[in-house]
């Protein structure tokens, strides 16, 4: 039934947007088309599929799903009048101010400034890989004989939580400087419209051609704007969450295994919807259901 | 996106500032006198009170389909020159949630209800000794009663 | 229990002060059932809110266990930047606690 379902609107969706972008069908590559093009089609897809925010005016794209639901978007925002990690960001900041063993700092490694929002995810040129600002941390903290933290939640999400809280406003700006950085971003597009797992799934079949319809208890989010508001609070959770473990919980919602955090595949599947968000200010953390 | 601006503001504004106030375990209330007022019979009753007329000066907000029904904002304003205002939801077992009397009951309060179960969200208001109500359906999916 | 429990902002505009707050409790209603004993939680929940600010009256309220996990509370009263504003609670189970802070 289900799969019924998704798989009409994959089909219809596609063929009748304007997304030139592969769809994981060999019927496009990833290569066929510049990271630009990619983002253009990207806007110009969301912005005509969801022309409206559910109260008359335009969606922002850069706060999930309450872009398009008026009537769920006054309850998160009565929700964030008293954010539910408003004291996670506190412990990050606190972090952030506690030296290490060996008597520097995070802001030793971050040049003093934990606003580095605006900088991750980065191609890092050298080892030919892309660094997330998770990654970063944890090897600023193995530089300095810390051990490294979880990836998921815990410490790491208070510390990025400050440090995005600090970068609020900030530009997404992902930069794709040359060729192997190019290679990186087209074989995290490819990971994002390929599809996997026993539902035959990919990441696009949910949040691109299906966004904004309702799968169970919840409406689908549109994939333009899904990398500004990071680490989120969700209440499922009870906690906070980086980008990747929603990413994996993703994946097992696909019946599909979960990549590793941080891992190659996240961290290039990052690269590209984060690029995807370029132009939009950086709003993490955030809450959701 | 006017009001999310704001919202963003706001919290810079002031979690840097230091929202917390300091709490004293000394309560400033004897709790003897306050289990004496608290009106036992009202709150544990499985009815509604009165409910008087339906008024055009009250508005209650709250939302159509409850993210969560364990948490479901609600905002009652009025116009009128208010004794207290109540707040029920019309399908909850003990209906009544809350009563609100003093200055702070007189132009608009917000608070989060539970609602097990899809219903209303009234609002009495009393006003020269005489009972008003406005009404809002919420629709509930996903319960708060259990939790 | 010195902890952070009350969370309160007030801030006033045209002579009227809007008041936030966030109480730390968990509002038992006494109906839930604990799945590893079989057995119901107590009821444990704040039943009365009271607010003055400059010392006068601002709100008095009665509640339910019908309001909230984490209770929510705003409203506008008189007041003027600087005054002193004190929100207490009391729970059923006789607990109570208080915050002030400064009308900004
Ligand atoms: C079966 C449908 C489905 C698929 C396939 C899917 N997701 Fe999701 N995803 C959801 C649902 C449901 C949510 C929660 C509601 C929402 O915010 O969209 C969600 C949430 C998200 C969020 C959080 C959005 C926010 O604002 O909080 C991100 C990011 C995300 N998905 C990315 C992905 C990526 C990347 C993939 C591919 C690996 C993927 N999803 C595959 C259903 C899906």
């Amino acid at each position: 039934m289900k799969m019924t379902k998704y798989a009409l609107a994959a089909v219809v969706a596609f063929s009748a947007s304007s997304v030139a972008i592969a769809d994981g069908h060999g019927n496009k590559k990833a290569t066929d088309t510049s990271p630009a093009e990619d983002l253009a089609a990207y806007r110009a897809y969301f912005e005509k599929r969801h022309p409206d925010d559910g109260a008359g005016g335009k969606p922002d794209f850069s706060n999930g799903v309450y872009s398009i639901l008026a009537d769920a978007r006054s309850q998160w925002e009565n929700t964030e009048e008293f954010p539910p990690y408003e004291d996670m960001v506190a412990k990050g900041e606190e972090m952030w101010n506690t030296p290490f063993k060996n008597g520097k700092s995070y802001a030793d490694c971050f040049g003093g400034d934990p606003a580095q929002r605006k900088n991750y995810p980065m191609w890092d040129d050298k080892r030919k890989m892309v660094v997330t600002m998770e990654l970063a941390v944890n090897e600023c903290r193995e530089a300095n004989g810390e051990k490294p933290l979880k990836y998921k939640k815990g410490d790491m999400t208070r510390l990025t939580a400050y440090m995005a809280y600090e970068s609020r406003g900030q530009k997404v700006n992902v930069q794709i400087p040359n060729d192997d950085a190019l290679a990186a971003y087209n074989n995290g597009k490819e990971l994002y419209f390929g599809r996997r797992g026993q539902l035959n799934f990919s990441c696009a079949s949910c949040h691109v051609q299906s966004s904004g319809t309702r799968v169970r208890g919840d409406t689908l989010s549109m994939g333009l704007g899904h990398g500004t508001g990071w680490p989120v609070y969700r209440q499922k959770w009870g906690d906070l969450g980086t980008l990747h473990r929603r990413l994996g919980g993703c994946m097992k919602q696909m019946r599909a295994k979960p990549f590793k955090a941080q891992g190659e595949e996240l961290r290039n599947m990052e690269y590209f919807l984060t690029h995807m968000s370029n132009g939009m200010e950086f709003n993490g953390p955030s809450s959701r259901k | 996106m006017n009001t999310d601006m704001k919202r963003r503001v706001f919290l810079k504004g002031s979690l840097a500032a230091g929202t917390v106030g300091v709490a004293v375990s000394a309560g400033l209330l004897a709790p003897q006198a306050v289990m004496a007022a608290w009106p036992k019979a009202e709150f544990e009753a499985k009815k509604m009170g009165d409910l008087g007329a339906a008024s055009g000066d009250i508005n209650v907000k709250a939302p159509d389909i409850a993210e969560n029904g364990a948490v479901v904002p609600v905002t009652v304003s009025h116009s009128m020159n208010a004794d207290s205002v109540a707040i029920y939801a019309s399908a909850n077992g003990t209906p009544l949630v809350a009563q609100f009397m003093g200055p702070g009951a007189q132009s608009e309060v917000s608070t989060r209800i539970k609602m097990g179960k899809t219903g209303d969200v009234i609002a009495v208001v009393k006003s020269g000794g005489k009972m008003h109500h406005a009404k809002k359906s919420v629709k509930v999916t996903i319960g708060g009663c259990g939790g | 229990m010195a902890k952070k429990s009350i969370k309160v902002r007030a801030k006033e505009k045209g002579g009227v002060v809007t008041v936030k707050a966030l109480m730390n409790h968990p509002m038992e209603t006494g109906l839930r059932k604990n799945k590893k004993t079989g057995k119901m939680f107590p009821a444990h929940f704040i039943n009365e809110v009271t607010a003055t600010i400059g010392g006068a009256n601002a709100i008095h309220a009665y509640w339910s266990g019908g309001i909230s996990k984490n209770p929510y509370l705003a409203f506008d009263a008189p007041g003027k930047k600087g005054d002193e504003l004190t929100l207490s609670w009391t729970d059923n189970q006789g607990n109570s606690e208080s915050a002030t802070t400064k009308v900004k």
